[in-house]
């Protein structure tokens, strides 16, 4: 009995998955490089699931997301650089795909409104503490 | 110092809980698109779907044609079969791409929903739907003679997305 139960969760795992493949190889596996595994690391951090809102594809189950993985780890341990591997996706996806935008007209206010409120913030405190003495 | 700058932060604060409230409630974003479109189609071979078919590739075939991506585990793609039934009767060439799926699940999916398919390859690790900028399934690329990527519909074909696809293929021409 307890190995039919054991034997119905061995099978019970590949069911779960949206699709009857299983996951791509590097998917799941790390790197056997850990300099190479480390950079993958970091940028599959960064890269966003395409298909669940709000997760990058390091912590997604989605398979696409470990096919994404899969991808970043064949591009890196073939040598290229994790920001030629964000280049080729952000020339598929746009910069939605990355979680660190690139500077641009767009992004600008979002690096440069801290500073401004901070500045203005200063301004207002320098006022009020000089009026106080 | 102005009375009314002591104001501003306030002002302020509320602005910006009227952009995060805005962010909250907001409907989310469409899929992406592919920023692809106008461009060549990325080079790729895929191994044939079916054996004794066909399969696609990224050459340029001097006709337009459309590019469907497509998977037998797939609901919408279901949904949108009829409507690439009618989209080859009206004499569109459907080449398609099948992602992570197995050939006795795609030959039992085209049994069932018709099969409009000139050619159709597998796409195991969706590693050509990564390089085509496809961020999901069903999606449909018009694909013109020279290999350029003209146009990319996004999600199932509706009966109404008939027309549309026909014009852009005629467009590519």
């Amino acid at each position: 009995m307890r190995v039919l139960g054991f034997l119905l969760l061995a099978a019970a795992t590949p069911a779960a998955a949206q699709t009857a493949l299983p996951p791509a190889e590097l998917a799941n596996r790390q790197l056997s490089d850990p300099r190479r595994e480390a950079q993958a690391r970091a940028l599959m951090e960064e890269i966003r699931c395409l298909v669940c809102a709000g997760q990058s594809i390091a912590d997604s189950d989605a398979d696409m997301a470990g096919d994404m993985r899969a991808l970043v780890r064949e591009r890196i341990a073939a040598g290229e650089s994790p920001g030629k591997v964000r280049d080729w996706l952000i020339a598929r996806y746009g910069d939605a795909v990355s979680y660190d935008p690139p500077w641009s007209w767009r992004s600008a206010p979002l690096w440069i409104a801290p500073l401004i409120v901070l500045a203005f913030g200063l301004w207002l405190a320098r006022g009020l503490f000089r009026r106080r003495r | 110092m102005r009375r009314w700058a002591l104001w501003l932060p306030l002002a302020f604060f509320a602005v910006v809980l009227a952009v995060v409230g805005y962010g909250l409630v907001r409907p989310p974003d469409e899929p992406l698109r592919s920023h692809l479109v106008g461009q060549r189609l990325p080079a790729f071979s895929l191994p044939a779907a079916l054996p004794g078919r066909p399969t696609v590739t990224g050459a340029a075939t001097g006709e337009p044609r459309l590019i469907n991506i497509f998977a037998s585990w797939c609901v919408p793609c279901i949904a949108e079969a009829p409507q690439l039934l009618q989209l080859e009767a009206a004499g569109a060439r459907i080449d398609a791409i099948a992602i992570r799926d197995t050939p006795a699940d795609i030959a039992r999916f085209l049994d069932r929903h018709g099969d409009p398919f000139a050619a159709i390859g597998r796409d195991d690790a969706s590693k050509v739907q990564l390089a085509l900028g496809s961020a999901g399934v069903p999606e449909t690329f018009v694909v013109d003679g020279n290999g350029v990527i003209r146009h990319q519909h996004l999600g199932n074909i509706t009966e109404e997305d008939v027309p549309v696809l026909l014009a852009e293929l005629e467009k590519a021409r």
